[in-house]
């Protein structure tokens, strides 16, 4: 077992004529938060894609939890959630997430639990469709919590959150890393790039940077994370 | 394929359904209305007893199929079925889920239009009700089936919509309802042979007439089964796990 959850090297991804992944390499260390940090359009959601093995891929190679991505041994362990709220929206909260569980084989009471972490429990006999795009977000959340997944692949989980439940959000992915999973969280938001272990800064379907926070803070000489990736995409700009 | 997984498929199906009380009360009630207004519109017991048996058929086909196309072409265009196709379901478990669950709606509709054709609007058959029946549920079966598939060539419901002129019509102006097949050019008539509603209303058609269950008849149920499995097959090859 590798000590990595996920490895990418030289990944390339075609959509039509354009190429938006350009030979992306990168490592996901296991038992961390890493956040997936660029601009919208970079090719956050394409590389996420490829990670949970949905994306037709044009070269390189994706290894996840020691399989290729997408072979079936590993469905049912990554927790996937969609840019786009993955639940249908005419079913109730619980409906929903019982036909999820069902397909996991996950126990019962593990939709209840789902729905406590995030923080559905007066909304659980609601229909989706009728929720606010908040809640359908976290509704599609509560879906990639289901079982016990190894990695989560989160795709911009907390966009259209109020702070407060962003907070809450951030502290459940910390507490998800403590009982021995794997998160890699898309963000375009630079002020929730400091609550990851580690970021992958993303531009134009390149991999800027892959090191901590604190790393970058001190390479790129700022306190503040939007200011690194400025002055990143800066120095690949002379350089190129 | 697991069947657990077949059937949390058409129970959560079912219950998307129970959500939409008038989208239940149209596809069981639907065929039964249409079927009463040609009565009338006939006002003649010979003609509506010849036209009625093959629209049994008609009826439940068309509205399935296109129940079942948009209904597919949803889950395909939502997150929903990028997310299924991560976790541990087979690509068959969905459609027989699928099939199963619309498949029950069907009988219920079928169970209605028998029913209301039998009792108020006179219909008299020589064979057996619950051949009928079956024959008329495999067809709304054959609506859902061929949905399923249609649902993989359109983008958009706009397009799914027009499939129903597209692959339900040639069907039923050539299945034997407008005009009897042998009839027809030579070129038509071996249209006919090759859609599977032919066979369908070539069944209902025997079973109104006389009460043998000869060769003709198994064969044609026979026909209209394999296209049911053929399509579903095929509905299935068209769900990627990967997608560009």
């Amino acid at each position: 077992m590798t000590s990595d959850a996920v490895v990418v090297e030289g990944l390339r991804v075609r959509r039509g004529a354009r190429e938006v992944l350009h030979g992306v390499d990168l490592a996901v260390p296991r038992g961390s938060v890493t956040g997936l940090v660029g601009p919208s359009g970079c090719g956050k959601t394409t590389l996420m894609r490829s990670i949970v093995g949905v994306q037709v891929v044009a070269g390189g190679r994706v290894t996840v939890l020691g399989e290729p991505a997408g072979s079936p041994v590993l469905r049912g362990r990554i927790g996937y959630a969609t840019q786009n709220p993955a639940v249908y929206a005419d079913l109730t909260v619980r409906e929903s997430l019982r036909y999820f569980a069902a397909i996991l084989r996950a126990p019962r009471e593990d939709v209840n639990r789902v729905i406590e972490e995030v923080g559905l429990g007066s909304h659980a006999d609601h229909l989706v469709g009728r929720l606010s795009g908040g809640q359908l977000n976290r509704a599609s959340l509560a879906v990639a919590l289901l079982g016990a997944p190894e990695l989560l692949v989160l795709d911009e989980p907390t966009v259209g959150l109020d702070p407060l439940l962003r907070d809450e959000l951030w502290a459940m992915f910390h507490r998800l890393v403590e009982r021995g999973a794997t998160l890699v969280v898309s963000s375009h938001v630079m002020d929730e790039a400091a609550r990851c272990d580690r970021l992958l800064l993303m531009r134009d379907g390149h991999i800027l940077a892959d090191d901590t926070p604190a790393a970058l803070r001190t390479r790129t000489a700022t306190d503040d994370l939007e200011q690194a990736f400025l002055t990143l995409v800066r120095e690949r700009q002379v350089t190129s | 394929m697991s069947a657990a997984l077949t059937l949390a498929t058409s129970r959560r199906i079912l219950t998307q359904l129970r959500h939409d009380h008038r989208t239940v009360a149209m596809m069981v009630l639907l065929p039964s209305l249409l079927l009463v207004l040609l009565r009338y519109v006939f006002d003649d017991q010979r003609a509506f007893g010849a036209a009625a048996p093959a629209l049994l058929a008609v009826f439940p086909f068309a509205i399935m199929f296109i129940v079942t196309s948009i209904t597919t072409l949803r889950e395909r265009t939502t997150a929903t079925l990028e997310r299924l196709m991560t976790l541990p379901i087979g690509k068959l478990d969905l459609l027989g889920g699928y099939a199963i669950a619309f498949g029950l709606v069907a009988v219920a509709q079928v169970l209605v239009a028998t029913g209301i054709s039998l009792s108020w609007l006179g219909l008299e058959i020589e064979g057996s009700v619950w051949l009928l029946v079956v024959i008329a549920a495999l067809d709304a079966l054959l609506g859902t089936a061929l949905g399923l598939l249609a649902s993989a060539f359109a983008r958009t419901e706009f397009q799914a919509v027009q499939f129903m002129p597209a692959v339900v019509m040639p069907q039923i102006l050539l299945c034997g309802l407008f005009a009897p097949r042998e009839s027809m050019t030579p070129v038509l008539e071996w249209l006919s042979h090759l859609m599977p509603l032919s066979y369908a209303v070539d069944a209902l058609d025997q079973v109104t007439r006389s009460s043998a269950v000869d060769g003709t008849l198994v064969r044609n149920l026979l026909v209209v089964a394999a296209c049911v499995v053929a399509a579903l097959v095929l509905g299935a090859a068209t769900l990627r796990r990967r997608t560009a």
